[in-house]
């Protein structure tokens, strides 16, 4: 398969359309819910329950005998659930801080889940050929029945929250205000906590448990650069999901054998990469064209109200200065220099020395007595 | 037991030990979340350290994916400094993207690299006494026991020597700089030492469960202690007996043997969270529970003194009147009576409350210390009043 293959698949071939429609499910519920993730500080309990649900993985396998995708849903989002309510409860109850919590939980619910894993491996089943693709992700074993799953749960997550949107949007930016209004705690905490385990558990079989919280964090953290609006935000953000979701499948189905997880993580963080880079406003490029435009505008203001000071100390304000005079002025450079006149703030005269102009000296008067640039 | 068993435990038992040592300090410094960026950022320099050295126990390989921890390190603090993203976020960008660069070199095969994914998720301790070490013609080990020997002499090393330095800039890092003892340069110098300690640690327990071997312990040590020596030591000692005893169940059950020793460290920090004294699970429920009488006995008494008075409304002093007037429902408000009963702090006239001597001198104290919040004599009034004897 190739990429052209893949791309005309997602319109002529079911299997392909089957799948890519899983990763778009995928992409989107963990872009939207990302959103919360990232804007309440909790980017690393995604990677903590999606690393926790493993044991969840593993247990429903082991009780019900068979993959069934709805039990493995319910049995990662059962560990996954258990875990934040440990970590929740690790960081109120002791001084342990939350950092170890996420940790502790992680580390210890991943290793029983590879103890559970190695287990099955051990047991006669035929069946349980495939629990390995919950490490890594393999897209390619999208059956229809799990992209239905995976719809539904996305479905629902996405009512909840249009349903909660005033409520989620005020415990994201002012819990305190929250709190204050009644809203507990612990129901805000729940609330947030369970969109999260869901969307973590929706690409469990896709990204697998050890990736899949990059994509909450990466869609969202992208969307970060673009907007200041938390609506648009989660728009952008799913629709980053979905792209990462797609395009990383494709690759990797191109790659033959390429697990998906890594391939689709890759994608989501070089979008990551150039919102970071090329966002207008906030991105790395439109920071460093802002200082520099700050730069230059500073220095022209220092030469300009230096030649207004020199040219106060003469009698006439218009007094010309040769150019080694000016030379010597603080935020002289020749460009500087060149600006000023290019702004028709100085002039030259024939006989090569310079002076301000008449809307100079207006200008560097309004700015030395309001302070403010020009 | 066989030599290559005695061999696995004493490298697991290695292995624990030269991971809880900085391991304490990272939960001290609650930076617990880096050792989980640099466990799996480290695989990408792994791969590539591999391709150049051919061994995974090649110091040259330490080097390199160490460097690569330490990068990750470098590269959280700079993204966030840009304030683009938050350090969580940072943090949860960067190492999901070098373990997947990481493990698609690996599933790519490039140049037939001899590790494959379950090696990296669980490590293959199991394995590790095949490797030999040959000086001069004698076998003087498995490699990756010299290894870790080599790792955990110098963790030890490293805390022996700065051990004052590590300890100001941990608790104080303001005081530390303001001092001279160059705090950043310790916290990189910890960092290198997570790094060369995850390297080491991978070839037996794999990426993912160093975290638990580092963070675990230590965590389980800081809910038993308040000294950082015997911190560093219960960790330790937390650190050698999961190894042990998650080899032995992981032989039981026949089950991966680095995931049986991270669950054991679970089970062992689990026990200590629910049992621990004083900050455990039961002993915290325990002391809200009798904050809780202790107040409401309290709260009787003060009630019962404001309503003395020769003009008051002695339905105010009533038994049955506490569940309006305290709104406390009527069985807590009996159990409340009896205890003050109990303690000398109240007597009953039929349904009419009124305080004992000791009551009213109860009072005045509560009074005294309410009004003047001087926390630490409620510990002599709980004394000198009994209210609920610990």
């Amino acid at each position: 398969m190739d990429y052209y293959d893949f791309f005309t698949g997602l319109f002529t071939d079911y299997t392909t359309q089957v799948i890519g429609l899983g990763t778009a499910f995928l992409g989107l519920m963990s872009g939207v819910l990302g959103v919360f993730a990232v804007l309440r500080k909790q980017s690393l309990l995604g990677d903590a329950v999606a690393h926790a649900s493993l044991p969840g993985i593993a247990m429903a396998f082991i009780l019900s005998g068979t993959k069934n995708t709805l039990l493995i849903f319910g049995g990662a989002a059962l560990a996954g659930w258990l875990a934040t309510f440990w970590i929740s409860s690790i960081v109120k109850n002791t001084r342990i801080k939350s950092d170890a919590a996420l940790a502790i939980v992680l580390a210890v619910f991943f290793g029983f889940g590879l103890v559970l894993l190695t287990f099955i491996q051990r047991m006669e089943n035929a069946n349980q050929a495939g629990l390995e693709t919950y490490l890594f992700g393999q897209a390619a074993t999208l059956l229809r029945q799990d992209v239905i799953s995976m719809g539904a749960i996305a479905a629902f997550a996405i009512i909840v929250i249009l349903l909660l949107w005033k409520e989620l949007k005020l415990i994201t930016f002012d819990p305190q205000f929250a709190r204050s209004l009644g809203f507990s705690q612990r129901w805000m905490d729940m609330v947030v906590n369970t969109l999260i385990v869901l969307s973590i558990v929706i690409g469990l079989q896709t990204v697998g448990v050890i990736l899949m919280s990059a994509l909450l964090i990466a869609p969202a953290a992208a969307a970060r650069q673009w907007t200041n609006r938390m609506s648009g935000m989660i728009v952008l953000s799913g629709i980053f999901g979905i792209l990462s979701g797609v395009v990383g499948t494709g690759i990797s189905s191109v790659g033959n054998n390429l697990s998906t997880g890594p391939v689709i993580v890759l994608v989501s963080v070089m979008i990551v990469v150039i919102s970071f880079v090329f966002a207008p406003g906030r991105g790395l490029m439109a920071l460093a064209w802002q200082k520099n435009k700050n730069r230059k505008s500073l220095a022209l203001n220092t030469l300009l109200q230096g030649m207004y000071d020199t040219c106060r100390s003469h009698q006439n304000i218009k007094h010309e200065h040769s150019l080694a005079i000016i030379k010597t002025l603080p935020g002289y450079n020749r460009k500087t220099l060149k600006a000023l006149r290019h702004e028709g703030l100085v002039s030259i005269t024939k006989e090569n020395e310079w002076c301000l102009t008449d809307l100079g000296i207006s200008k560097a008067g309004e700015a030395i007595k309001s302070g403010r640039m020009i | 037991m066989s030599t290559p068993q005695i061999e696995i435990q004493w490298i697991a038992a290695l292995v624990a030990v030269s991971c809880a040592i900085p391991g304490v300090f990272l939960v001290l410094r609650k930076m617990a979340m880096v050792s989980d960026a640099i466990s799996h950022a480290i695989l990408p320099g792994i791969v590539v350290g591999f391709l150049v050295a051919g061994s995974l126990n090649s110091p040259l390989l330490i080097i390199l994916a160490a460097a690569t921890g330490l990068f990750t390190v470098v590269l959280v603090e700079l993204i966030s400094k840009t304030r683009l993203v938050k350090e969580d976020a940072a943090i949860g960008l960067v190492f999901p993207a070098l373990f997947s660069i990481g493990v698609i070199l690996i599933s790519r095969n490039v140049a037939n690299v001899h590790i494959d994914t379950d090696a990296v998720l669980m490590g293959e301790i199991a394995f590790a006494p095949f490797d030999r070490l040959v000086v001069w013609g004698y076998d003087i080990g498995p490699q990756n026991a010299w290894v870790m020997q080599a790792i955990l002499l110098l963790n030890i090393l490293f805390v022996f020597l700065f051990f004052k330095e590590l300890k100001l800039s941990t608790f104080d890092s303001g005081l530390a700089a303001s001092l001279g003892f160059a705090p950043v340069a310790i916290n990189y110098a910890l960092m290198s030492l997570v790094s060369v300690t995850t390297v080491g640690a991978f070839d037996a327990v794999g990426a993912i469960l160093v975290v638990a071997l580092m963070i675990v312990p230590a965590a389980t040590a800081y809910l038993l202690t308040d000294n950082l020596k015997t911190m560093l030591f219960i960790a330790v000692a937390i650190g050698i007996v999961s190894a042990i005893a998650g080899y032995w169940l992981a032989r039981f059950i026949d089950a991966s043997i680095s995931g049986s020793m991270a669950t054991m460290c679970g089970f062992l920090f689990f026990v200590v969270f629910i049992f621990a004294p004083q900050r455990g699970l039961l002993s915290i429920l325990r002391r809200t529970s009798r904050q809780k009488l202790e107040f409401a006995q309290m709260t009787l008494a003060i009630h019962i003194f404001n309503h003395s008075g020769e003009n008051d409304n002695l339905e105010e002093r009533r038994k049955s009147h506490l569940n309006k007037h305290l709104s406390w429902d009527k069985k807590f408000s009996e159990a409340i009576v009896q205890q003050s009963l109990n303690k000398g702090l109240i007597k009953l006239d039929g349904e009419l409350i009124s305080l004992t001597e000791k009551g009213q001198s109860f009072v005045v104290a509560a009074q005294r210390l309410i009004s003047s919040k001087n926390h630490p004599e409620f510990s002599s009034l709980r004394k000198e009043f009994i209210i609920f004897s610990e």
